[in-house]
């Protein structure tokens, strides 16, 4: 296997974007890293993304982004794995090139979210857990992580007040992220009289839905420094599953799957928790960072939230998480998301991340969940700026 | 609309027909054909009583499509007293009166209309029982 690193970067503003198609915001992020890497031809293109058929009326989505890109003839595939669908696509760059099947891969997230109604989103965003048993019922993505997040305060003894930090954290980074959506602090009293969504989670436990598009490209370790100044290595990525239907978990509280790509992660880049100096984390629910941080090695059981609570989520803090706002404050594109998290980690590596640049950052982790843990994806990236 | 969909699921829908592992005895719902417990395989039906308790529940208020005229509807994670997890809608019940912990059994009820002809499906949701 040959190393793999991260030669440029791209990023669309996250938004609703009423006047970009799936297309022109899959280009606009390609083309952004193309030009960041200075590189002007592609061996392949892996494109995630969740809901092309269900919210666009489109599918073959990778041939469709190559072909507006101008990239006629290149391979090109679409790779889906819900909201973990972005760093699927990173996945299969990463094996692409460290394989040795290909020199250069763009790994594009796309998602257009916004040119549907609510009830349309939701019956989308559903087709994440299981068809046949929860969202026949009527269940939605926001009521499965609200029977998570009730009975985590049943079990820890936390009140809906104490999951407050995240978003606190989310939004107070957001503001220096030229590239979220909601640029604005948000205060614990404002949390706490949010709008309920579906109890105990109201509007600011959850993500908004959005439109954007962030893009990396891969090329073998070896050839990195011929295109950059800093490259980030992939020191790892790792994927696991666990039941597609939460009622079928061994443990509800566990998020088995997050655990187990942990894990595997920290044993193929040789390092633990100790080691991460930041964790772009899948916050697409305040009740997802705190099992996220526990199923990761950061806190014990019960003490995902403790750890937000004690303020060691923040920059400056033990383990700053959604250093540039997260999916909370800067937007939740669903199957782009894990490459928002994957570009922001490598803003820090490359000590571009301004304002919020996390102080001597070298070792970065990112995780990308699909559906209420049924698919999780971590990657680990090492800055090469200080070698 | 989705007829032979719905129609596959009729019996766990109508009437809790899960799974017994032949090899462990674990019963089985959802029915998956593959013991969780010992993954040999498992395919003999089984029959669930329909009592349980509330392990988890919300109230949510954005439905899905097809769910829309039924919101705000309560959701539950109802533990069998068999065993295994389900994933239903609680009925007679008010929002506000659920716990964690609270008994409940098994009804029949419409769970959606489906397309303007209106097919509707029926299946589990659960009450409060004694
Ligand atoms: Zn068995």
């Amino acid at each position: 296997m040959r190393d793999v690193s991260i030669i440029g970067i791209g990023q669309t503003v996250v938004g609703e974007h009423w006047d970009k198609s799936l297309r022109e915001l899959g280009y606009y992020a390609l083309a952004s890293a193309m030009k960041d890497a200075k590189l002007e031809r592609i061996d392949a293109l892996y494109v995630g993304n969740a809901h092309s058929g269900a919210l666009s009326n489109q599918e073959n989505v990778g041939a469709m982004i190559a072909d507006f890109a101008g990239l006629r003839g290149v391979e090109a595939l679409k790779i889906e794995a819900a909201g973990a669908s972005a760093a699927a696509a990173m996945r299969m760059g990463y094996i692409a090139v460290a394989g040795g099947l290909c020199d250069f891969v763009a790994c594009v997230g796309v998602e257009k979210m916004t040119d549907q109604q609510p009830s349309t989103q939701e019956m989308a965003l559903a087709m994440a857990g299981d068809g046949d048993y929860e969202a026949m019922q009527g269940l939605t993505t926001v009521s499965l992580n609200a029977l998570l997040m009730r009975r985590y305060m049943h079990e820890h003894g936390y009140g809906k007040g104490d999951f407050a930090h995240f978003a606190v954290n989310a939004h107070a980074n957001a503001v220096n992220n030229p590239f979220a959506m909601y640029r604005m602090n948000i205060s614990p009293k404002q949390f706490a009289e949010a709008k309920p969504l579906s109890d105990p989670i109201s509007m600011f436990d959850s993500s908004p839905v959005a439109d954007g598009a962030a893009c990396v490209i891969l090329a073998p370790s070896a050839l990195a420094k011929e295109f950059t100044d800093r490259p980030v290595r992939v020191r790892a990525s790792a994927v696991a599953t666990d039941t597609i239907g939460l009622h079928d978990r061994r443990d509800l509280l566990a998020l088995d799957a997050a655990a187990w790509s942990a894990q595997k992660a920290y044993a193929s880049a040789g390092i633990g928790p100790d080691d991460i100096d930041l964790f772009e984390l899948h916050d697409g629910f305040t009740i997802m960072s705190a099992l996220s941080l526990e199923a990761a090695g950061f806190a014990a059981r019960g003490r995902g939230v403790g750890l937000a609570l004690d303020g060691e989520i923040r920059l400056g803090g033990r383990i700053p998480i959604t250093t540039m706002g997260g999916m909370k404050a800067r937007g939740n594109p669903a199957g782009a998301s894990g490459l928002y998290q994957i570009v922001e980690a490598a803003l820090q590596l490359r000590g571009e991340a301004g304002a919020n640049q996390v102080a001597n950052a070298r070792l970065a982790m990112t995780q990308n969940i699909g559906g209420s843990g049924a698919t999780v994806i971590t990657s680990i990236l090492e800055g090469e700026t200080w070698k | 609309m989705e007829v032979a969909r719905f129609w596959r699921t009729n019996k766990q829908r109508y009437q809790l027909v899960g799974e017994e592992c032949p090899h462990c005895q674990a019963k089985i719902f959802p029915p998956r054909d593959v013991c969780p417990s010992c993954e040999k395989e498992a395919k003999v039906p089984y029959v669930f009583s329909g009592k349980g308790e509330v392990f988890s529940f919300s109230t949510l208020h954005q439905a899905p499509a097809g769910f829309e005229r039924y919101a705000p509807y309560t959701v539950a994670l109802v533990k069998l007293s068999e065993g295994p997890m389900v994933t239903a809608q609680l009925t007679d019940v008010d929002a506000g009166d659920v716990k964690i912990g609270m008994p409940v059994e098994m009804v029949t009820r419409v769970l959606r209309e489906d397309g303007e002809r209106g097919m509707l499906v029926y299946g589990y949701k659960f009450r409060p029982s004694n």
